[in-house]
C-alpha cells in the first residue's frame, strides 16, 4: 500500500481525461508536480471515509439494540450471534486482503513495464473480488433463508446496509479493474500509463481497509452479552441523547 | 460516439468564443459554466424569494388564510431548501468557477468536463426538487427534515420523496464541484502563486471545497437510511423498530453545521477581496484570515449539536457543545476586525461593492452576537423554535451570505461581461436592500422573544404579536424591491451600460490583468507569481496601493500566440450523463412500470436512466479530451 501510494514519479501519467496532469499535450506543468487525478482520487477517499463514518457510527449505535428489544420481548430475531458466521466471513475479508497484495503486484508490474504481469495480477485481483463479492452474496442469501431481511429487525437493517454499501463499493472496484483489464488487452495501459492502475489501486485498497473496519465492529466484537465495549459506548452515547 | 468528438480537436478554434445554444450546451470553459450557475442561482432565488413572499402575506396579519396549513408547510420547506442549496451554494460555485481559476492564474479547472457535469447535474436536481410542486406533492418537512416528520406514516405522499432524491442529486453536483475546486487550487496555480500568496477568495474555495466533501457524506448515508426506510420500510428512524429519530439530528446537523459555513466563507472570501481594493490597503492580517479560516472550517465540526440543546442530552453534552460553539465565534470574531483594520486609515471609496462588503460586515456582526447567546443552552431553550433563530440566522444568511454575494456580483460584473453596472442604480440597489432587510430581520428578535413560534402557519389576535409581523411584511416587500432594481440595473448595463476597462476598480489581483471579459484561453501567457498582490506590485511595486506612485512599467511580457494555446475539447457527454442520472431519479418519484430482477423491483425508469449516465461516462473517458 505504501508503495503504491508513494511512487510519485508516474505523476505524468497519461491523463487525457484532464488538463491538469499530462504533459504530453503542451499543458502547463501542475504546482505540485503531482497529478491532478490523484488528488482527486484522495479528495475522494476523504469524503468517502465520512460516508462510511457515518454508516457506521449508525450501525454501532444501533449495536445490541435487537438483541435488547428480543429480551424484553418486543423485538424478534434472528439475532446477530444466531447468525453470523465467524469462520465463514473470515476467509472471505482474507480474499480481499489477498486482493490488495496483488493490486500492489499489478502497479509493480506495470511500472516495470511489465504488460504480461499487469495483466495477471489485475486479472487475480478482480477476481479474488469478484469471490469476494460471490461470498457476501451468498451470505445474504443464507440470512435471508432464515429468515432475516432488510426489514425485519433493527440489526437486519443496519447489517444489510452497511455491508451492502461496501458490497457495492467492491462490485464497482472490480468493474473498473475489469476495464483496466480489457484496456490493457486491447494495448491500452503502457508502463507511462502506470497512474491509471495506481488509482485504481487506492480505491482497491481503501475500500479493503474499510472491510477490516467492518469487519471487526461487525463480525469479531461478540453480542450476545453485551460486552464490555459497547456498554462504555452506550454510556457516551446515551450522553447524546441516543441509546 | 468517440469519431464525432475526434474532428473537433482540430476544428476548436480558440481564439473566438463560439457562439449558440449548442456552444453553452457543450461547454466546458470554467467562465461559462460560472455564468450558468450564477444565472440559474438567481433565478431559483427569485423563485425562493416569491415563496418568502407568500409567507410574508399569509403572517401579515393574525388568522389569516392567503394559503392553507399545508401549502404553508410546503412553502416554508421549499424556501429553504431553495434558498441554500439551489441559490446560495450554486451563487457561490459561480464565483468560484468564474474567478478562481481566473485568480490563480489557470487555464481552466482541472477537470473541465467534470465542471460541466456538476453544473447539469445541479440543474436536473433543482428540476426535480420543484417539479414536486406540479405532482402536488411539494416537500413538507422542513429543510431540517426532522423524523419522524418525514416518516411514511406521518407523510404518506411523494412529498418527503421529491425532498430526498432531490438533494441527494444536489449532494453529487456539490461533491463532485468541490472535487474539482480542491484539485484546481491545490495544482492549477500560476508559477509563484505559493499558497501564502493566493488570493483570499482563491483560500477560501478551497477551503469550502474541502468542507463540501467532508460534510455531505454525512447527509449522504442520512438520506440514504431515511430512503430504506420510506421505499423498503426499514425503520432507522422509527422507534418502535428500535430505530431513533434523534439519529436523524445527529447526521443532519454533523452535516448541517459545516454547510452554514459552506454557506457563508465564500462570501467571506468575496468581500476580504473587495475591502483592500476600496480602501488601497492590503489585506490586513493576510496570514490571519487564512488561518482563521483554517479554525472555523476545522472547529465548525465539533459543533453540530447546538442545534439539539433542546432534545434532551444531558448537561455533559450540551456544556461540551455550548463550549466548542463559543469558541467558533473567536476566528470569527478575528475575521471581522481584519477587515476593520483594513479599513482603517485607508483612502475609502465607497462603490456599491463596498457598500455590500461593508454591509456585510455590519450585518453579519449583528448575527453572530445573537449567535452566541443561543450558544448557552438555558438561553437557547428560550429561543429554540422561535422567531429568534428565524432573525439569527437570516442575519448571517442574508446579511452575510447575500450582501456578499452580492458584492461580489458589483465588483465582478464588469469582468464578466466588460460593462458596469450602473452606480446610480446600485446604490438605490444597496439601501432598498439594506433598509428592507433591516426592517424584515430585526422585529424577529422582538416576537421571537416574545414566544412566536416558527413553521406556525398564523398565529391569534390576542398574542399580540400583529403590529411588528405587518410591519416585517412591509419590510420584505421592501427587500424584494431592492431586487427588482437589480434587475433593472442588469438589464440596463447589459443593453448600453458604461464600457468597462481591464481594471476598473484598480483592483489587487491577477483577474484584472487580462481583459474584460477575458478570452477563452484566460492570459495569453500565463502570470509569472511574485508577491501577493500581484497586480498591485505590477503597478505600483514598492510604493504601495494607496501612493498613487506608478512603477516604471515593467518589461512586456513575451507574447504566445493565442492559437497555440491548448484548450479543452467542448463535449456533450457532460449533459447526456447528467440527462440520465435526472431521469434515473425521476424513476425513483413519478409512477412508471416496475421491472423485477429477482428480489429486486425496479421502476423502469431507473435503469433506463442509470445505462444512460454510465454510457456516456465510459464514452466520455475514451473522448479526446484536447
Ligand atoms: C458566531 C457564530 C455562530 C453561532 C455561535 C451560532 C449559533 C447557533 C445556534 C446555537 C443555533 C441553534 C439555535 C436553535 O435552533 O435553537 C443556530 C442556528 C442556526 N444558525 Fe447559527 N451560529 C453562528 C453562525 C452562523 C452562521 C455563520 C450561519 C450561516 C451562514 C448560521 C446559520 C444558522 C442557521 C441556518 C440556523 C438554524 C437552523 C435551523 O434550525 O433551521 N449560523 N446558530
Ligand atoms: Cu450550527
Amino acid at each position: 500500500m505504501a508503495q503504491a501510494v508513494a511512487t510519485l514519479e508516474t505523476a505524468h501519467g497519461g491523463g487525457e481525461s484532464h488538463i491538469g496532469g499530462a504533459d504530453h499535450s503542451g499543458h502547463p506543468p501542475t504546482s505540485t508536480g503531482l497529478d491532478s487525478r490523484k488528488i482527486a482520487m484522495w479528495a475522494f477517499l476523504a469524503s468517502d471515509c465520512m460516508f462510511f463514518g457515518s454508516l457506521i457510527a449508525m450501525y454501532m449505535i444501533y449495536r445490541g439494540e435487537a438483541e435488547r428489544l428480543y429480551q424484553a420481548g418486543q423485538g424478534i430475531g434472528p439475532l446477530p450471534h444466531e447468525i453470523l458466521d465467524i469462520p465463514y466471513t473470515s476467509i472471505s475479508a482474507f480474499v480481499l486482503l489477498m486482493s490488495s497484495l496483488t493490486m500492489v503486484l499489478a502497479l509493480a508490474s506495470i511500472q516495470k513495464g511489465n504488460v504480461r504481469g499487469l495483466r495477471i495480477w489485475l486479472g487475480a485481483t478482480a477476481l479474488l473480488g469478484a469471490v469476494f463479492l460471490g461470498g457476501q452474496f451468498f451470505e445474504f442469501t443464507e440470512f435471508k433463508h432464515e429468515g432475516l431481511g432488510l426489514t425485519t429487525n433493527i440489526f437486519g437493517s443496519s447489517f444489510f446496509t452497511l455491508t451492502g454499501f461496501h458490497g457495492a463499493h467492491v462490485t464497482i472496484g472490480v468493474i473498473w479493474l475489469m476495464s483496466l483489464l480489457i484496456m490493457s488487452l486491447r494495448g491500452g495501459v503502457r508502463k507511462d500509463q502506470a497512474l491509471n492502475v495506481e488509482i485504481a489501486g487506492l480505491y482497491w485498497h481503501f475500500v479493503d481497509i474499510v472491510w477490516i473496519v467492518i469487519f471487526t465492529l461487525v463480525y469479531l466484537i461478540p453480542y450476545d452479552e453485551i460486552s464490555t465495549i459497547t456498554h462504555e459506548a452506550e454510556g457516551a452515547l446515551r450522553q447524546i441523547g441516543l441509546g | 460516439m468517440a469519431s464525432i468528438a475526434q474532428p473537433q480537436v482540430m476544428a476548436q478554434p480558440i481564439t473566438k468564443p463560439a457562439t449558440g445554444l449548442w456552444s453553452w450546451l457543450t461547454t466546458v470553459d470554467h467562465k461559462r459554466i460560472g455564468i450558468m450557475y450564477g444565472v440559474t442561482a438567481f433565478l431559483f432565488l427569485l423563485l425562493g424569494g416569491v415563496e418568502a413572499l407568500i409567507i410574508r402575506t399569509q403572517l401579515a396579519r393574525p388568522n389569516l388564510d392567503v394559503v392553507s396549513a399545508a401549502r404553508y408547510n410546503e412553502l416554508f420547506t421549499m424556501h429553504g431548501t431553495t434558498m441554500i442549496f439551489l441559490a446560495l451554494m450554486p451563487m457561490s460555485v459561480a464565483f468560484f468557477n468564474y474567478v478562481m481559476p481566473l485568480q490563480i492564474g489557470a487555464r481552466d479547472v482541472a477537470f473541465p468536463r467534470l465542471n460541466a457535469y456538476s453544473y447539469w447535474i445541479f440543474l436536473g436536481g433543482g428540476i426535480i426538487l420543484n417539479l414536486s410542486w406540479f405532482f402536488h406533492a411539494a416537500p413538507n418537512a422542513g429543510w431540517y427534515g426532522y423524523a419522524p416528520l418525514t416518516s411514511t406514516s406521518w407523510n404518506p405522499g411523494r412529498n418527503v420523496d421529491f425532498w430526498l432524491i432531490g438533494l441527494q442529486v444536489l449532494g453529487v453536483a456539490s461533491m463532485l464541484a468541490a472535487f474539482n475546486m480542491i484539485v484546481t487550487v491545490i495544482n492549477m496555480r500560476a508559477p509563484g502563486m505559493t499558497m501564502m500568496r493566493m488570493p483570499i477568495f482563491s483560500w477560501t474555495t478551497l477551503i469550502v471545497s474541502i468542507l463540501l466533501v467532508m460534510a455531505f457524506p454525512a447527509i449522504t448515508a442520512a438520506l440514504i437510511l431515511l430512503a430504506f426506510d420510506r421505499y423498503a420500510g426499514t425503520g432507522f428512524y422509527e422507534y418502535a423498530a428500535g430505530g431513533d429519530p434523534l439519529l436523524w439530528q445527529h447526521l443532519f446537523w454533523v452535516f448541517g453545521h459545516p454547510e452554514v459555513y459552506i454557506l457563508v466563507l465564500p462570501a467571506f472570501g468575496i468581500v476580504s477581496e473587495i475591502i483592500p481594493v476600496f480602501s488601497r490597503k492590503p489585506l490586513f492580517g493576510y496570514s490571519v484570515m487564512v488561518y482563521a479560516t483554517c479554525a472555523i472550517a476545522f472547529l465548525g465540526f465539533g459543533v453540530w449539536a447546538h442545534h439539539m440543546f433542546t432534545v434532551g442530552m444531558g448537561p455533559t453534552a450540551n456544556a461540551v457543545f455550548a463550549g466548542s460553539t463559543m469558541l467558533i465565534a473567536i476566528p470569527t470574531g478575528v475575521k471581522i476586525f481584519n477587515w476593520l483594520g483594513t479599513m482603517v486609515k485607508g483612502s475609502l471609496r465607497f462603490t456599491t461593492a463596498m457598500l455590500f462588503a461593508v454591509g456585510l460586515v455590519s450585518q453579519f456582526v449583528i448575527g453572530g452576537l445573537s449567535g452566541v447567546m443561543h450558544a448557552s443552552p438555558p438561553v437557547d431553550s428560550q429561543q429554540n423554535d422561535t422567531y429568534f433563530i428565524i432573525a439569527h440566522f437570516h442575519y448571517v444568511l442574508f446579511g452575510g451570505t447575500v450582501f456578499g454575494l452580492m458584492a461580489g456580483t458589483y465588483f465582478w460584473f464588469p469582468k464578466i461581461t466588460g460593462r458596469l453596472l450602473d452606480e446610480r442604480l446600485g446604490k438605490w440597489n444597496f439601501w432598498m436592500a439594506f433598509v428592507g432587510f433591516n426592517a424584515t430581520f430585526f422585529p424577529m428578535h422582538f416576537v421571537g422573544l416574545a414566544g412566536m413560534p416558527r413553521r406556525y402557519f398564523t398565529y391569534s389576535e390576542d398574542s399580540g404579536w400583529g403590529p411588528w409581523n405587518l410591519f416585517i411584511t412591509i419590510g420584505a416587500f421592501v427587500l424584494a424591491t431592492s431586487f427588482l432594481v437589480f434587475i433593472i440595473n442588469v438589464v440596463k448595463t447589459l443593453r448600453n451600460g458604461e464600457v468597462a476597462s481591464d481594471d476598473p476598480w484598480d483592483a489587487a489581483t491577477i483577474e484584472w490583468a487580462t481583459s474584460s471579459p477575458p478570452p477563452v484561453y484566460n492570459f495569453a501567457s500565463i502570470p509569472e507569481i511574485t508577491h501577493r498582490d500581484q497586480l498591485w506590485w505590477d503597478k505600483y511595486g514598492d510604493h504601495g496601493a494607496g501612493s498613487g506612485v506608478e512603477r516604471k512599467a515593467p518589461a512586456p511580457k513575451e507574447q504566445v500566440d493565442p492559437s497555440s494555446i491548448h484548450l479543452p475539447n467542448p463535449s456533450y457527454f457532460p449533459l447526456v450523463s447528467a440527462f440520465g442520472f435526472f431521469i434515473l431519479a425521476l424513476g425513483m418519484l413519478i409512477d412508471n412500470p416496475v421491472l423485477t430482477i429477482g428480489l429486486l423491483h425496479l421502476p423502469i425508469l431507473v435503469p433506463i436512466g442509470g445505462l444512460i449516465m454510465v454510457v456516456a461516462i465510459y464514452a466520455w473517458a475514451f473522448e479526446p479530451a484536447g
